[in-house]
């Protein structure tokens, strides 16, 4: 069963971007997807720099999956699975999400 | 351990120099001591681009071998020390210094020298030579005093000396005992058009002129007097008539010699004693002598295979030539005089054009004999292939030289050509070995050329070079593929394009248009550049957000630990005092690691988003603007002090560097852009090494273009000399927007210039000749982004709603815990967090 936390406004996404929020001492990245009508939460940190970075990496599609590209080293994940594209070893965390009377909770 | 044997090469030129470079290469310097002497006081330089010493190339620049080279492999280099006779008996050579050494194989390799006709009166005052650098310091000191040159002689040689005269400063004449110029490679066609255009340059051409006597001048040092009556004022006399051996060695120890000169060699270029070899100018084979380099390189690769016991043989050169003369195209391949009985010709003449082509074919029309270009000689490569190989012609041969109409290109087609057809003739590579190189991976032209040196001497070869390569990528069924990503069929270039005629102004636009999915880091980047180069709006306005990669997004440069580091504008690396001591401030309040740059300015290292904008805000306030170091974009202008300071400045290149960088800060290209200008040729500011490079000469600026430094490096090439400063930016306005227009993603300058199809003559058509007729709408688009200029800091700054997302956090104003410091040298550095693991740079494309 699960318990929302309450995040952020919706008015806080940046459209085709990603911010980061701080929730029960961890580092989530929520990206906005705006032509798919997608919100996504995955885990802030980039496996591969171990640095708390991929709120801050680019966004798109590869082959129609929605992905981040991360700003260090430019590997991609899938937003919907966490998977890494390039390892297929790699999955990062990603968190429910949803939206609620305009504001975002996620789930962890 | 056996007993090294010795060889010893008499001659430190261009074949000298080749042969001791392959020798290093093939091995046998196991089996030799190497000993060679060089006459000259410096070792091998490029005799072939003798001219560019006056247009701003030193006779460093043009050595062929660095200092390490001899050392590096055990050769013994005896500078300045002619051999003056051989003992054959005893084996055994001695020296004008008086070295006497014992040798078991010998290399003549002592080249010619410029023959001086028996004139009354040669050896008058500047009366001089044109071959050794020495000669061009010569000649260089008396143009000082002089203003008007002549050069005897109308061969390729002469007008090269004259190229050299009139970049002197001189009124130039070239005088010429044959009817034509270039007697030997040209027609009379092609002879007279070349005249037409070196006289539309400005040099005075005098042909059929015999000339009898030099005497003393009225209104010049000297005077020529022709065979007709008629004469000639000049200060300068330049004798260019043509090479002869430098046999007197041979002469002095009996080796047989030609009737007319030059040591007579058997096809393994041993001469009549089989001990001795010549090889290059000095040479003579089956009663000819080559006065080129790459019969000469044919002839050093022959004794290197002998020396193996490896069966070879020289058996002659193709004397076709393409070259620059006086900035025209000039190329003459095979029987270019239609000597061959039966041959017949086409011709096809433009003299609006200035275009001048004729084919000599054989009787049959189904051979190429021979080919004259003058003006245009574009498709040199393409009929030196069908000439060499015997390829069979189309039915219609005149087509190869007639325009091309856009819906029937006569090409040859790579595919035809043999495996054994020389691709590039100065350093012999043949298309066999050009398919080799790509077999094993080499997919980029650059790198094609690093592997196999192909195109690196003249260039003549580059287009071929790239036609075979696409080849044989589509063989190997490696899609040539210049789409920008899955998400655009369409290289960069063609979307710049669509940009500017459909006046697109976001990404979605574009995407809608012409692109299909959400776009990915790869395209948005791509656009985003484009639409910032030619719109020049502020990048972080909300549709361009999401095309920024997170340096452009938070308008600094990320670092290893997610940090960001901040380098403000310092132009021309002048900061005053106060400046100076700002930045110590900030970096001291902020607790941020600093470090001086290779680009003369300050790098501030650990600052969390957050900080971002109040560490600006100070900055800002005391004087400072970004430095877009985040950016692809313009970097820094890196200069010396100049004539302001420096006692050896020849013009005040920190105020050009100063009037550069304000100039064209701001600018959004294909990649980051790095200038430099230097006050003098000392060059302390490494202009070589930069995309724009500018040097001080006492004629003008001097530009060179697209170097760079970096993972491969590339020296600049000489682009122009002697400009004013508005000329100057005129030039470089022109350049970087057609880079910007043309690049591919990711490509510095230098990539750009390899790969653009004719290389720097081209571009400097495009841009010094606007050959294309696109200069004023270049000069204007850099003008629009001259004016639209705005430091992104302070606009960030002034927007409340920017300034939103410079947090760690959208929910917490507290800092990222997660970030740990380590103290070392009494500054902050990067706690070691995970065990380093390097990366394969994806993104870089150098």
């Amino acid at each position: 069963m699960s318990q929302w936390i309450d995040v952020c406004n919706v008015d806080d996404l940046v459209a085709d971007a990603g911010i980061c929020a701080w929730v029960a001492q961890r580092q989530i990245a929520i990206f906005s997807l705006p032509k798919i009508n997608g919100v996504f939460a995955v885990d802030n940190l980039d496996p591969f720099s171990g640095a708390q970075v991929l709120s801050r990496g680019m966004v798109g599609d590869l082959g129609g999956i929605p992905m981040v590209a991360s700003p260090m080293y430019k590997q991609h994940f899938n937003l919907e699975t966490g998977q890494c594209f390039e390892d297929q070893t790699l999955r990062i965390t990603v968190y429910p999400l949803r939206i609620h009377q305009s504001r975002i909770e996620i789930s962890l | 351990m056996s007993m090294k044997q010795t060889l010893i090469v008499i001659g430190n030129g261009m074949v000298g120099q080749y042969f001791l470079d392959t020798l290093v290469n093939s091995g046998l310097t196991e089996q030799y001591r190497i000993i060679t002497f060089a006459e000259e006081p410096r070792p091998a330089y490029d005799r072939v681009h003798l001219s560019a010493f006056f247009s701003g190339k030193s006779a460093e620049d043009l050595a062929l071998v660095n200092e390490d080279f001899f050392a590096q492999h055990g050769i013994t280099l005896y500078l300045a020390d002619r051999v003056i006779s051989i003992d054959r008996q005893q084996k055994q050579i001695t020296s004008a210094q008086g070295r006497v050494m014992a040798y078991d194989k010998l290399v003549l390799a002592t080249g010619s020298y410029p023959f001086v006709p028996p004139v009354n009166g040669r050896e008058r005052p500047q009366c001089l030579v044109y071959r050794t650098i020495e000669d061009l310091q010569a000649i260089s000191a008396a143009a000082a005093t002089s203003s008007i040159g002549t050069v005897i002689g109308g061969g390729l040689l002469g007008l090269e000396a004259a190229k050299a005269l009139r970049d002197l400063g001189l009124e130039t004449h070239v005088v010429e005992f044959a009817p034509r110029l270039m007697a030997v490679q040209l027609d009379d066609g092609g002879g007279a058009m070349l005249r037409r255009k070196i006289e539309a340059l400005g040099v005075e051409v005098h042909l059929n002129k015999n000339t009898t006597l030099i005497e003393a001048g009225q209104d010049c040092l000297n005077r020529l007097q022709f065979a007709d009556g008629d004469s000639l004022e000049t200060d300068i006399v330049l004798f260019s008539a043509g090479i002869r051996p430098r046999d007197d060695l041979a002469a002095s120890c009996q080796l047989i010699q030609g009737p007319r000169g030059g040591i007579v060699i058997d096809n393994q270029c041993r001469s009549s004693d089989a001990d001795i070899y010549a090889i290059g100018e000095c040479a003579l084979w089956n009663g000819q002598i080559f006065g080129l380099v790459a019969p000469g390189y044919a002839m050093a690769r022959t004794v290197i295979a002998d020396l193996q016991q490896q069966p070879a043989s020289f058996s002659g050169a193709d004397l076709s030539t393409k070259l620059k003369l006086l900035g025209v195209d000039v190329a003459s391949i095979g029987d270019a005089q239609g000597k061959t009985a039966g041959a017949l010709s086409y011709c096809y003449q433009n003299e609006a054009a200035e275009v001048y082509k004729r084919l000599v074919v054989s009787a049959d029309k189904s051979r190429l004999l021979g080919a004259v270009l003058v003006g245009d000689a574009s498709n040199y490569a393409q009929l030196l292939q069908y000439c060499l190989n015997g390829m069979t012609l189309p039915d219609n041969p005149e087509s190869l030289i007639l325009p091309v109409a856009a819906n029937q290109p006569a090409a040859l087609g790579v595919e035809a050509l043999p495996a054994s057809a020389q691709i590039c003739s100065c350093y012999d590579v043949s298309k066999a070995q050009v398919c080799e190189a790509v077999a094993s991976g080499c997919c980029s032209l650059p790198e094609l050329k690093q592997r196999t040196k192909a195109a690196t001497g003249c260039g003549g070869c580059a287009g071929l070079l790239k036609s075979v390569l696409d080849n044989e990528l589509t063989k190997h069924g490696v899609a040539v593929s210049n789409d920008l990503c899955e998400h655009f069929a369409l290289t960069r270039q063609q979307i710049y394009h669509l940009v500017m005629v459909e006046q697109i102004q976001t990404f979605d636009q574009l995407l809608s248009r012409h692109g299909h999915g959400l776009g990915c880091e790869v395209c948005k980047q791509a656009v985003g550049s484009i639409l910032a180069s030619y719109w020049n709006d502020y990048i972080l306005k909300t549709p361009h957000i999401g095309l920024q990669d997170t340096n452009d997004n938070f308008l600094a440069n990320i670092q290893k630990n997610g940090t960001y580091s901040v380098v403000p504008r310092i132009p021309g690396g002048e900061i005053t005092p106060d400046m100076l001591i700002t930045l110590g401030q900030v970096g001291k309040k902020y607790q941020l690691y600093t470090k001086i740059t290779g680009g003369q300015r300050v790098d501030l290292f650990g600052a969390r988003l957050e900080q971002l904008p109040l560490i600006w805000q100070e900055l800002i306030e005391a004087g400072f603007e970004s430095g877009h170091a985040y950016g692809k974009s313009l970097r820094t202008v890196k200069s010396c002090v100049g004539s302001s300071w420096c006692r050896f400045g020849v013009d005040d290149s920190l105020s050009l560097a100063i009037e550069l960088e304000n100039r064209y800060k701001g600018l959004r290209a294909p990649h980051k852009i790095k200038f430099g200008v230097s006050g003098c040729t000392r060059e302390c500011a490494e202009a070589q090494s930069k995309d724009i490079g500018v040097i001080a000469t006492e004629n003008g600026w001097n530009l060179y273009v697209c170097g760079n430094g970096g993972m491969k490096p590339r020296h600049a090439d000489l682009f122009a000399t002697a400009l004013d400063t508005v000329t100057l930016m005129r030039y470089i306005d022109r350049l970087l927007i057609f880079y910007v227009r043309t690049a591919n993603r990711m490509q510095r300058t230098s990539v750009w210039l390899e790969n653009l199809e004719g290389g720097l003559s081209y571009l400097r058509q495009v841009v010094i000749d606007d050959s294309l007729q696109i200069a004023d709408s270049l000069e204007q688009q850099m003008q629009h982004v001259i004016n639209s200029y705005q430091c992104e800091w302070k606009t960030t700054l002034e927007n409340p709603q920017h300034l939103q997302r410079f947090r760690s956090f959208v929910n917490t104003d507290q800092p990222d815990q997660s970030l740990a410091f380590i103290e070392q040298r009494g500054q902050s550095f990067p706690a070691p967090s995970l065990p380093v693991k390097h990366f394969p740079i994806i993104e870089e494309v150098a």
